[in-house]
C-alpha cells in the first residue's frame, strides 16, 4: 500500500464519484421536484454512450460526437416525456416503477438489437490520450483528470444554476413544494419539461464522458442507476449539495473499499479467508453505509426543506 | 407531498362476493393442471406451473406487507435466497430431510427479517424502498462469498428434500402437489392475518401510522411482525424453489428479482392476495409466450408494461372490474 497507490485510488474514487453524480444530479432533481420516480434514468445514461460511439463512427470527432449525442439524447428524452412520463406524474410511485422499469427492458433490448451484444469502445480524444506525471514515477491518465474537471464544472454550473437565478429558484421551490408554485402561477408543466430535459442530458453527458474507459454495452445503465439512487437517499432527495457530497462519498468509499479491502483485512485474518471475504465485503460497503446513514438519518443528510 | 408508496389501490373486504369465488376458481384450475398437462409435455407444463406457483408464494407474501401494510419492500429476493440457501447448505452436508430443511428456511428468513425490520421500519416511504435494497444487496453479496457453497456460481443441490427418508418430491407430479398445497397454506394464512385484528391495525398503519399510535398500538412492532411473517412465508418459497431447481446461486437475490416480484403484485392488482397469484402467472406465463414467439420478446414486453400501468390501473384485477363495469351498463 504505496502513497502512490492510494493517491491513484483517491483519484479513481473522485472520478467515480463525479460521474455518479452527473447521474444522480437529474435524478434528484426529477425526483424532488416532480415527485416522479424515473427508473429509466440509467439507460439514458446508457444511450448517451451508445450516442456518442455512433456520432463517433459517423464524425470522426469527439467533441462533435458529444455535441449531437447531446442533442439527439435531449431529443429522445423530451419524447419519452411526453409519450409517457406526462401521464405518470400524479400516479403512485409504485405505478412509475412498473412504468419505467417496462421502459428499461425495452430499450436494453433495443440497444442489443440495434448495435449488438458485444461490448463497443470509443477512442479517447487524441489530445487527452496520454498520461500526466503526478509525483516522480506515478502516472495518471489525462482523460480521468478531464472527467473529473468536466464533472466539478457542472457541479459548479448547477449550484449557480439552482441557487441563483430565477428557473433555479422555481426548481427549489417546486422541491418544496410543487402544488404551491403551480397555484402561484408558474406553468409548473414547462417547468417540469425543463428539468426533465436538464436531467437527461447530464446522464447523457456521463455516458458519453465515460465511454472512452468503459466498454459500452447492454445494461450498463443498471448497475449505475442503482448506485444513483443510493446517492440521491443518502445525500437527501431533492437536495443538490446532498447529491454532489454523497456522490463523492460513495465513490470513494467504493474505490477505496475494493482496492484495500483485502489487504485491510490481512491485518486482522489470515490470508486465504481476507481474499475471499474482502470483495464481498468491499462490494457491501456502501449499502452498509447507506442503512447507517438512513438509522441515523431517516430522510438522508440533507433534506431538502419541507420534506418528511 | 406523501402520497404514491402506499398505492391507493383499494383493499377488497371480505363481503365483497368475488373474493370467495375467484380464488376457490384459481384454486381449482391449478389443481386440474396436471390433468391437461398430461395431454401434452407434461413435465414442462408441470415445471412451468410449479414455478408459477413458487413465485406465486413470494408475491404473496409481498403482496401482504406492501398491499395491506404499505411496506414496499425491494429486498424482498433475498428472504427467497435465504430460504433456498438454507436448503443447498444443509443438503451439501448431507442433510436432506424436510423437518430440517423447511424450519430451518423459515426461521433462517424470518430472523432476517427480524434483525434488518428493526432497521428498515424506522422509515418511511422511499428511504424504506431503499433501505431494504441496501440489505437485499447485502444478502447478494454475502451469498456471492460463500465460497465453500459455490460463490457466485452457485450450488447444485444433488436431491430434492425427502420426508422421513422418503423422496415424496421426486416425483414431478406429486411435487407440483406439495407446491400448491403451501401456496393454498400460505394464501390461507394471510387471509385470515388480514381479516383478525392484527391484520385490521396492520392495515390501520397503511392508511394513518399516526392514528394507530393515538389510538394506543404499537405501530413498529405490528409492523415488524408482519414484516418478520411475510419473510418466513418468502423462505418457503425459497425452499421451494431451491427444490424445484435443484440449484441455488446469489441470482436468486439480485435486485432484479426484487423488482420482479413487485411487477407481479402490481400487474395481479395490489392489496387482494390472490391478485398476487394472478400477478405472478402473468408474468411468467407472458415471458415464456413472449420467448417462444421471438428472442427479442423484451421489445414487446416493455412497451406492455408501460401500456399496462397507463391502461389498466389496479392491476389486472382492476382491468377485469373496469371491463365488467362496462359491461354492466351496455
Amino acid at each position: 500500500m504505496s502513497t502512490g497507490l492510494v493517491v491513484v485510488q483517491i483519484l479513481n474514487g473522485l472520478q467515480f464519484g463525479v460521474l455518479l453524480f452527473l447521474i444522480a444530479a437529474g435524478l434528484t432533481l426529477v425526483f424532488g421536484v416532480m415527485d416522479f420516480i424515473n427508473l429509466a434514468h440509467g439507460v439514458q445514461y446508457m444511450l448517451g454512450a451508445y450516442l456518442a460511439v455512433a456520432f463517433y463512427a459517423l464524425t470522426g470527432n469527439f467533441l462533435v460526437a458529444l455535441v449531437l449525442a447531446l442533442a439527439a439524447a435531449l431529443v429522445f428524452g423530451l419524447l419519452l416525456e411526453f409519450l409517457i412520463f406526462r401521464h405518470l406524474y400524479d400516479r403512485d410511485h409504485l405505478e412509475q416503477v412498473i412504468a419505467t422499469f417496462g421502459i428499461i427492458i425495452f430499450l436494453n433490448q433495443a440497444v442489443k438489437t440495434v448495435w449488438g451484444a458485444a461490448p463497443l469502445t470509443l477512442p479517447i480524444p487524441e489530445f487527452f490520450s496520454g498520461s500526466i506525471v503526478l509525483m516522480p514515477g506515478l502516472l495518471y491518465p489525462v482523460w480521468r483528470l478531464v472527467i473529473i474537471g468536466s464533472g466539478l464544472a457542472i457541479g459548479l454550473l448547477l449550484y449557480i444554476l439552482v441557487g441563483h437565478t430565477r428557473v433555479g429558484m422555481l426548481v427549489r421551490a417546486g422541491a418544496t413544494n410543487a402544488r404551491m408554485v403551480s397555484a402561484l402561477g408558474v406553468d409548473i408543466h414547462r417547468l417540469f419539461m425543463i428539468v426533465f430535459g436538464f436531467g437527461t442530458m447530464l446522464a447523457a453527458f456521463a455516458g458519453a464522458m465515460i465511454a472512452p474507459i468503459l466498454s459500452v454495452e447492454p445494461g450498463m445503465g443498471d448497475s449505475v442507476l442503482i448506485l444513483a439512487f443510493v446517492v440521491i437517499v443518502i445525500g437527501g432527495i431533492g437536495s443538490m449539495r446532498g447529491a454532489f457530497l454523497a456522490a463523492l462519498l460513495i465513490g470513494l468509499v467504493d474505490t477505496l473499499g475494493r482496492s484495500f479491502a483485502i489487504d485491510i483485512l490481512r491485518l486482522v485474518m489470515p490470508p486465504s479467508p481476507a481474499r475471499t471475504v474482502g470483495p464481498a465485503i468491499a462490494s457491501m460497503l456502501i449499502y452498509v453505509l447507506m442503512a447507517l446513514v438512513l438509522y441515523f438519518r431517516p430522510s438522508g443528510l440533507f433534506p431538502a426543506r419541507g420534506r418528511g | 407531498m406523501n402520497r404514491g408508496l402506499t398505492a391507493s389501490n383499494t383493499v377488497s373486504l371480505p363481503q365483497d362476493d368475488r373474493v370467495g369465488g375467484l380464488p376457490a376458481a384459481i384454486f381449482l384450475l391449478l389443481a386440474l393442471v396436471p390433468f391437461a398437462a398430461g395431454f401434452g409435455p407434461e413435465s414442462y407444463v408441470l415445471g412451468l406451473f410449479t414455478r408459477v406457483m413458487v413465485f406465486a408464494i413470494a408475491a404473496l407474501a409481498l403482496d401482504f406487507i406492501c398491499g395491506y401494510g404499505g411496506l414496499v419492500s425491494f429486498g424482498h429476493a433475498a428472504f427467497v435466497g435465504i430460504g433456498a440457501y438454507a436448503v443447498g447448505i444443509l443438503g451439501a452436508h448431507g442433510i436432506t430431510d424436510m423437518l430440517v430443511s423447511l424450519p430451518s428456511a423459515l426461521l433462517a428468513s424470518a430472523i432476517f427479517a427480524y434483525l434488518t425490520g428493526n432497521v428498515c421500519l424506522r422509515t418511511r416511504s422511499v428511504y424504506f424502498i431503499m433501505i431494504t435494497l441496501a440489505f437485499g444487496q447485502m444478502a447478494y453479496f454475502i451469498a456471492g462469498s460463500l465460497a465453500p457453497y459455490g460463490g457466485d456460481d452457485g450450488l447444485t443441490i444433488r436431491l430434492r428434500s425427502t420426508l422421513f427418508g422418503f423422496a415424496i418430491l421426486q416425483n414431478d407430479r406429486s411435487f407440483y402437489y406439495f407446491v400448491l398445497l403451501a401456496l393454498l397454506a400460505a394464501y390461507l394464512l394471510f387471509r385470515a392475518i388480514v381479516y383478525s385484528r392484527f391484520g385490521r391495525v396492520f392495515r390501520g398503519a397503511r392508511e394513518n401510522p399516526t392514528r394507530m399510535s393515538t389510538l394506543g398500538f404499537d405501530v413498529f412492532r405490528f409492523q415488524r411482525v408482519g414484516y418478520v411473517i411475510a419473510g418466513a412465508v418468502g423462505g418457503l418459497s425459497g425452499f421451494l424453489l431451491a427444490n424445484a431447481t435443484q440449484f441455488v446461486s446469489p441470482a436468486f437475490m439480485s435486485w432484479q428479482r426484487s423488482g420482479e416480484l413487485i411487477i407481479m403484485i402490481l400487474l395481479g392488482g395490489l392489496g387482494t392476495l390472490h391478485g398476487a397469484i394472478i400477478g405472478a402467472a402473468a408474468y411468467l406465463l407472458i415471458e415464456e409466450a413472449l420467448g417462444g414467439i421471438t428472442e427479442q420478446w423484451k421489445l414487446i414486453f416493455g412497451p406492455l408494461l408501460v401500456l399496462i400501468v397507463l391502461f389498466a390501473r389496479g392491476g389486472l384485477l382492476g382491468l377485469a372490474d373496469k371491463i365488467r363495469g362496462r359491461l354492466g351498463r351496455a
